[in-house]
């Protein structure tokens, strides 16, 4: 860049005029981007509401739509931390189908013994994940290899120690049904169930599907709490913010994000409660984005890695051990891929050679059409939980319709290909 | 009489909401050297881009009229055919090409796309021979200075039959040397007839070669001067467009005892490990003293002050650092941070700013534990703190939320400083505080440093400049193949002095 930039000039009234609506004009500008992406999701959901006559939305398809996309969005958290700092991994669906053919060995055909139960086979697996991240991110971290290539070949070969585990191209299964909780399984109802309308029951004492709602009472309370949390701890913000004379979104803008954004909280939990409740694996996913929100949004730890991946140079002069946030970042991939290997095989309830084939594009397209940068340094935890949501709903849409695997392909990537050039498009217009 | 070359007439350039150039004149008479010169912001860079054709026929109002013809250009493309060639500040070459490669590129002696390597070879040779560049045409770019390179992009422009050749900042990167060469050149240039524009901060270097010199300022033209007025106040009172008595601050030093040491220091290069980059440096600094060290590109300068800060560079250190008679271990950065050194790095751009990221971020990074705690960062106070440095350092930005690849070079080295000075440094280092930054704001961080000196700092500017070094410092070292050569009391300095001592320790190396 030019030491002298055309446009910025120097002297200080002319800055102080503009100074007010220019706030105002980036604060709309950002929030559409975030926005944009949201309503955008609302927009493809609607879509498909229509096309598939109303089947996207029904309780039971909601639930399949989550279990089958977790895996997508708990391996996009640790794939945007990756991006973010600036490197790759094409790693992650060969070591969640191999975590997965580990789990499957652990509990099935190998004597463990007491070892072989699903909590300490997970959480071996988890151990592994690091590991294998730590070995990947070692070579990128302090050897400069560079992370397309280490994770290009940890992608064979974890590839290929899975299929030598399952021998060959068999599967193995039946996975227990304690470890299979973890995605098809629905939180218990501790508080009991609710009956709104009472089931019709025929002459033969036999219920009438769909005439009747029964509700999950503690999805409710528990989205209920959620919800409150959420306005409340906006409100918190908000107020701090105003205390300390700072500028926040105008008020009118505020509201209606919070009772929007409310609203269709609400709606979904309703539906989860009208069929069997909150996924086991919906609640781990939630955990897991309040936490990575956290982390980068308020954690030195976050700060640091997008220091990294906006100036390494820079960010390593200023005293950040670039070299151990690298491989930092390389663990949680690994953990995260682990969790998304346990998620698929528990969702199959076997494991399969196949298992997370190709979806490390799935990931890596998630993360880009939440709008991070291919160069690092810039993208948001929420940008990719809506673009992995953006790739489920289009892949469950799709198959509802009876769109050809083949064609939604075709599909998926003119979505991602217009998302980044949507992004880059607004980038050279600002 | 000599006929007028280019005339560019009430040029005006608008962008959305800020009017870059308004009534811009520019006369420049073939066969001379027309010096452009303004504050940062000024127009100049938007006034050249105008003139080759970045900014097409169209996008501004006025009239370009070069030897005798009306132009209106539709890219850089047009203005080189008809022999207008620009030199950016940012060279435009690519690093893994040859030189003979990147003189021809895009422009190779060629036959239906087959190049014909002997002919772009053999007229290599005779443009670096013009240049003055004893190289090979097959070196590759990155193999060579950047002193070497900015001739390279000079002989590029040669082969392009340039009638006019425009030279943005030509000297910035450049060593003292290199950059007197390059104005001989220049000076050669023009006895064989060629006309240049120059458009440059180094007033010293405007002086010595301009027939003619435009000043701008606020988008525009001020005055023309002809080389009799010519004369570095009377450009700086016209450029600010008030009168700068002093160009340094004025400052009472008081000065303590030593409380920074460096013994011995010596540091091997990271790549050819028995090449000795810094050899036995001993230096001290006191409380409250600013302290200079002068000397020429690759004297070592940045080497050692990097060597210092966390071993950011070379291998093989040894020597002893202390503050306060207490011997330091400065072996990472965040150790040298947390023993309270700062280094503010050379290349703002490259090692010292996020481009992508806003200015309150950048500011707090190097101190991250003074905005948290147990981790989590308290957005309020990292909010207070980069209000409070950008007033301090006099930041001209919208917010603290302007992202600091849209700053000024100036604003952004201001934001550098404020990185350093959150982490509540006793010793700074400064390298290259100043480069490339127009004058208003060199004031603002000499009075930056001078009032870190007046609150007991002990401070290090490592400059090629040295009358900033003679200006604002209180005692200088001279550095020379990576020794210390010379010790001056600023007050008994003088340019002649440096180089004397510059030039006597290479004596010795020879002997």
């Amino acid at each position: 860049m030019s030491t002298e930039s055309a446009p910025a000039p120097q002297s200080g009234t002319a800055e102080d005029v503009k100074q007010g609506p220019r706030i105002a004009v980036s604060a709309l500008t950002t929030n559409l981007r975030e926005y944009g992406l949201i309503i955008a999701l609302i927009v493809i959901m609607l879509f498909f509401q229509y096309t598939t006559s109303g089947t996207l939305f029904k309780p039971v398809n909601l639930s399949n739509l989550v279990q089958q996309n977790s895996f997508i969005i708990v391996m996009a958290l640790g794939m945007l931390l990756v991006i973010v700092a600036g490197y790759i991994d094409l790693s992650v669906g060969s070591v969640a189908g191999f975590i997965g053919a580990l789990a499957a060995m652990m509990m099935v055909i190998w004597p463990l013994g007491i070892f072989s139960n699903p909590l300490v086979v997970s959480i071996v697996c988890l151990i592994v994940g690091a590991l294998i991240g730590a070995a990947q991110g070692y070579w990128i971290a302090y050897h400069r290899i560079p992370s397309f290539i280490v994770t290009l070949a940890g992608m064979l070969i974890f590839r290929g120690i899975c299929q030598a585990l399952l021998g060959g191209g068999s599967s193995v299964g039946p996975l227990p049904d304690g470890f299979k909780a973890l995605s098809s399984g629905f939180i218990p109802d501790v508080i009991g169930p609710l009956t709104l309308i009472p089931p019709t029951v025929n002459a033969a004492g036999k219920t009438i599907v769909g005439s009747g709602l029964t509700l999950h009472m503690t999805t409710i309370v528990l989205g209920l709490i959620a919800v409150l949390a959420y306005a409340y701890f906006g409100f918190r913000t908000r107020r701090k913010r105003e205390a300390h004379g700072y500028e926040a979104e105008p008020f009118p803008l505020f509201v209606v994000k919070t009772l929007v954004g409310s609203a269709l909280a609400l709606f979904l939990v309703f539906q989860f409660a009208s069929y069997r409740g909150l996924p086991v694996v919906l609640l781990v996913m939630g955990v897991l984005i309040s936490l990575f929100v956290f982390v980068t949004k308020r954690m030195t730890i976050g700060r640091r890695i997008y220091a990294m991946g906006g100036n390494a140079k820079a960010a390593q002069l200023s005293g950040i051990n670039t070299e151990r946030l690298t491989l930092m970042v390389f663990i949680n991939m690994g953990v995260l891929s682990a969790l998304g290997g346990l998620i698929i095989a528990a969702r199959l309830g076997q494991a399969v050679p196949a298992a997370g084939l190709g979806s490390e594009l799935d990931v890596i397209a998630a993360v880009f059409i939440g709008g991070a940068s291919a160069m690092g340094g810039v993208g948001q935890v929420i940008g990719a939980v809506v673009g992995g949501f953006i790739m489920g709903v289009m892949n469950n849409g799709m198959s509802i319709m009876g769109v050809n695997v083949d064609w939604q392909q075709v599909v998926k990537g003119l979505v991602l290909l217009g998302a980044v050039i949507f992004d880059v498009y607004n980038k050279n217009k600002a | 009489m000599a006929s007028t070359i280019l005339e560019m007439r009430d040029i005006t350039k608008t962008f959305p909401g800020v009017k870059a150039l308004s009534n811009v004149n520019l006369s420049v008479e073939e066969g001379e050297i027309h010096a452009i010169v303004g504050e940062n912001g000024a127009g100049k860079s938007t006034l050249m881009k105008v003139l080759s054709g970045v900014y097409p026929s169209g996008t501004y109002e006025g009239q370009i009229v070069f030897r005798g013809q009306e132009c209106h250009f539709k890219g850089i493309h047009d203005s080189e055919h008809i022999g207008i060639v620009i030199i950016h500040q940012e060279l435009a070459l690519v690093p893994m090409l040859s030189i003979a490669e990147n003189i021809f590129l895009g422009n190779e002696h060629a036959t239906y796309g087959v190049i014909d390597w002997n002919a772009n070879e053999k007229r290599t040779k005779g443009l670096l021979d013009k240049v003055g560049l004893k190289e090979d045409p097959k070196t590759l770019i990155t193999n060579i200075g950047v002193g070497k390179q900015q001739l390279v992009e000079i002989a590029k422009a040669l082969s392009k039959e340039v009638k006019l050749l425009i030279l943005d900042e030509p000297t910035a990167s450049l060593s003292e040397k290199d950059s007197q060469a390059l104005l001989d050149l220049l000076l050669e240039f023009k006895r064989q007839g060629m006309t240049s524009i120059l458009i440059s901060h180094k007033l010293n270097e405007v002086n010595r070669v301009a027939d003619k010199v435009t000043v701008i300022r606020d988008g525009r033209t001020i005055e023309t001067l002809p080389r009799k007025d010519i004369s570095e106040d009377r450009i700086i009172t016209s450029m600010v467009g008030r009168s700068l008595d002093d160009r340094y601050p004025p400052r009472e030093p008081q000065i303590g005892e030593v409380i920074f040491e460096v013994k011995d220091w010596s540091v091997y290069h990271p790549i050819h490990a028995e090449r000795q980059v810094i050899k036995n440096v001993n230096l001290n600094v006191r409380k409250g003293e600013v302290v200079g060290i002068a000397g020429l590109m690759g004297a070592g300068r940045t080497e050692f002050a990097m060597s210092l800060f966390g071993r950011t560079y070379g291998r093989h250190i040894t020597g002893e650092v202390s503050l306060h008679g207490k011997r330091l271990d400065l072996s990472t950065v965040s150790k040298a941070v947390e023993n309270r050194i700062a280094y503010v790095t050379e290349d703002r751009k490259t090692y010292g700013l996020n481009l992508i990221d806003h200015i309150k971020h950048n500011v707090t990074l190097a101190n991250l534990r003074g905005v948290s705690s147990r981790g989590v960062i308290d957005d309020m106070r990292e909010m207070s703190v980069a209000n409070d440095y950008r007033k301090k350092t006099n930041i001209r930005a919208s917010s603290v939320y302007q992202l600091t690849g849209n700053l000024s070079g100036g604003n952004q080295q201001k934001v550098v400083l404020s990185k350093w000075l959150f982490a509540d440094p006793e010793v700074l280092i400064l390298d290259e505080p100043t480069r490339g930054i127009d004058v208003g704001a060199k004031y603002e961080i000499y009075t930056i440093i001078a009032r870190l000196a007046a609150e007991g700092k002990a401070i290090i500017v490592i400059s090629s400049e040295m009358p900033e070094l003679l200006g604002i410092t209180d005692r200088i070292y001279v550095m020379n193949e990576g020794r210390i050569v010379g010790e001056m009391a600023a007050s008994d300095a003088s340019q002649e002095k440096i180089m004397r001592a510059i030039v006597r320790g290479e004596g010795k190396k020879a002997s």
